[in-house]
């Protein structure tokens, strides 16, 4: 853990590839529109699995920074 | 375009002598000159059959893995290549011009052999062809030998080859198929080969100039110099590097190898000034595809022919030369009457399991590198975005998983282990190396002693009890690994060896008297934490294919 709270250690137990197959095969089929909503469902059910307000809000904190690298990050 | 092509040197060519062969491979590229080599170590003569008299027309196949090449070093060809090869083990992957991982694949010393070497094909084949010339009386290499009909009973198969001295026949007991992603031994047999082609083309180009890259596999995604999604650059002997370059689906593959269009892709990375040739380049899609079975009566595939891959984590040469390694110790075994022929489908049990996770590996890769929809590309952009700051997403981030040896755990040869090891190599494993003192104080490594036939491996403390080993099973051959210097020689019969460093014991997570009992090809078939002769006879019956005596539990 860092102070915000996010985990550093391999939270996939070396099965990260298997994770990211799973999210692509998830959206398999579906359109642009459909796979955002299909996203939005997934952190909502993601987020309450959490739990954590703090956790939450630092991994908020850390997809906001990376959506802009080039102007935030550095 | 293509280079000149690489002629074997001649070898005088009797005509094939009447009689059955027990072995013939048809198709003498690295899987199937390994296949020979080892066959030839183990005493059984091999007709090798190839339809021309070249080595491979490019550079081809690059990357060397650590376990090919241990196997090589068990076949006495391991050193030229890595003399001649270019050793690597970091890898660092890039977005635009920042730099956003890297990572070391052989993160620790005490092997001998490092995580990859980088040699052409044709230098491989050529080594390999060398090698196979040290066994005139047992390997009988034919250019310009191509099958034209084959056919088999229950007991062997009848080949007709065209020669330059006319049509011939020779009969196998057993046939290994060793010619390549298109195997005309495969269309000839009418089996199916289903798989995933993928629509993506890439550019390959092998370019001789000197430059100053560095000796690391360099990955690029949305590379400055390139429009295309990826790049991936790979230094090889003699100044000549491998680009690959990413260049979408609908890329013409006719125009994209000419000439003028390659040059200024390579002069985007490289700069105007420097001198350089282009060697070699070629335009590839791939497909990831198997046959279902490897084995089919007395004709068994190994390598492209049986099952193929993406390139991206050297998947498919060291896949083919893991075949050869896992097929000729049981095909020996069942010529010399030593194991029932059932020992065969064990072959098609453990490397299709090997092929699966090859196909899975560089599947996956393809994915991640060819997003296909928006919802994809959000991923894959997510990922490289979060790379940077996350280290979770730099396990998601996959630009090649690279060549490891499969483990066997679970698979009908391995003796279950009731209490795996917290730590170290388990039942299945290859086996891992380490340096060790012989009992002459010669120091080497602990590979060396293992492969070629069965092998106990013992870790000891003292020579107490040492006696019994030799007696168990006259023939098998026994390495004891002491953890302390030698106490004098107790034993004649097995190979004693001090592990100084503490490497061997640690890394195959063995206290005194654990006993491994290892397979002709490296990998651990059984692990006692002590020496039981009757269980170890047990384990040795299993991995050998033959019928295993029940064991009664001690009530």
């Amino acid at each position: 853990m860092t102070k915000d709270g996010l985990r550093q250690d391999d939270g996939f137990f070396g099965g990260a590839d298997g994770v990211y197959e799973s999210l692509i095969h998830a959206h398999r089929g579906l359109g642009d529109e459909e796979s955002a909503a299909l996203n939005a469902r997934l952190v909502l059910i993601l987020a309450h699995e959490v739990g954590d307000p703090a956790v939450l809000a630092a991994a908020i904190a850390l997809a906001r920074r990376s959506l802009r690298p080039d102007a935030e990050a550095r | 375009m293509t280079p000149p092509p690489r002629p074997v040197p001649p070898d005088p060519i009797p005509a094939l002598a009447a009689g059955r062969r027990p072995v013939v491979v048809i198709g003498a590229g690295p899987v199937g000159i390994t296949c020979a080599i080892d066959l030839a170590t183990r005493g059984v003569p091999v007709v090798v059959l190839d339809e021309d008299d070249t080595v491979a027309t490019g550079s081809r196949a690059i990357c060397w893995a650590k376990r090919t090449l241990e196997i090589w070093d068990r076949l006495g060809i391991g050193q030229p290549m890595v003399d001649k090869g270019v050793t690597w083990s970091i890898g660092r992957v890039f977005r635009g011009e920042r730099e956003l991982y890297r990572f070391d694949l052989l993160p620790e010393s005490g092997h001998r052999r490092p995580a990859f070497v980088n040699l052409q094909q044709y230098y491989v084949e050529e080594y390999l062809i060398a090698r196979a010339r040290d066994f005139p009386d047992l390997i009988d290499l034919r250019w310009n030998h191509a099958v034209t009909d084959l056919a088999q009973d229950g007991q062997g198969a009848r080949l007709t080859v065209a020669t330059p001295d006319g049509e011939q026949v020779v009969e196998a007991e057993w046939v290994i198929a060793a010619d390549g992603a298109r195997s005309p031994t495969r269309t000839r047999m009418g089996l199916p080969f289903p798989g995933q082609r993928f629509e993506e083309r890439f550019l390959i180009a092998d370019v001789r100039m000197s430059a100053d890259f560095p000796t690391e596999r360099l990955f690029w995604f949305a590379p400055t110099f390139h429009a295309g999604q990826s790049a991936l650059m790979h230094r090889q002997p003699d100044d000549v590097f491998r680009i690959d370059f990413q260049l979408g689906p609908d890329a013409d593959p006719e125009l994209e190898r000419q000439p003028e269009r390659v040059m200024p892709r390579i002069r985007a990375i490289v700069g105007e000034d420097v001198p350089l040739s282009l060697e070699w380049c070629s335009v590839y899609a791939f497909r990831c595809a198997r046959l279902e079975r490897f084995v089919h009566g007395r004709v068994v595939f190994a390598g492209d022919s049986a099952h193929v891959v993406s390139p991206f984590g050297a998947r498919g040469g060291n896949g083919g030369i893991q075949d050869a390694d896992n097929l000729c110790w049981k095909l020996a075994l069942v010529l010399q009457g030593a194991a029932p022929e059932s020992l065969i489908a064990t072959y098609d049990e453990e490397r299709g399991r090997a092929a699966d996770e090859n196909i899975l590996n560089s599947s996956r890769t393809t994915t991640f590198m060819t997003p296909k929809t928006r919802a994809e590309r959000h991923f894959r952009d997510g990922v490289l975005d979060l790379a940077a700051e996350a280290p979770f997403a730099r396990r998601l981030l996959n630009a090649g998983r690279l060549s490891r040896p499969c483990r066997l755990a679970g698979l009908s040869l391995q003796t279950p282990d009731p209490c795996p090891p917290a730590a170290g190599l388990g039942t299945g494993d290859p086996c891992a190396d380490a340096p060790v003192v012989d009992a002459a104080g010669g120091e080497g490594w602990l590979l060396d002693r293992l492969g070629g036939p069965f092998t106990l491996l013992v870790f000891a403390d003292g020579a107490a009890g040492l006696d019994r080993l030799a007696e168990f099973a006259p023939g098998l051959r026994v390495v004891v690994v002491m953890s302390t210097a030698m106490p004098g020689a107790p034993t004649r019969t097995a190979d004693m060896l001090h592990d100084a460093q503490g490497l061997a014991a640690r890394r195959y997570g063995a206290g005194p008297g654990t006993v491994f009992l290892i397979r002709p090809d490296a990998h651990i078939a059984a692990r006692f934490p002590s020496f039981d002769a009757a269980r170890l006879a047990d384990a040795l019956a299993r991995a050998g294919g033959r019928p295993v005596a029940v064991v009664e539990e001690a009530a």
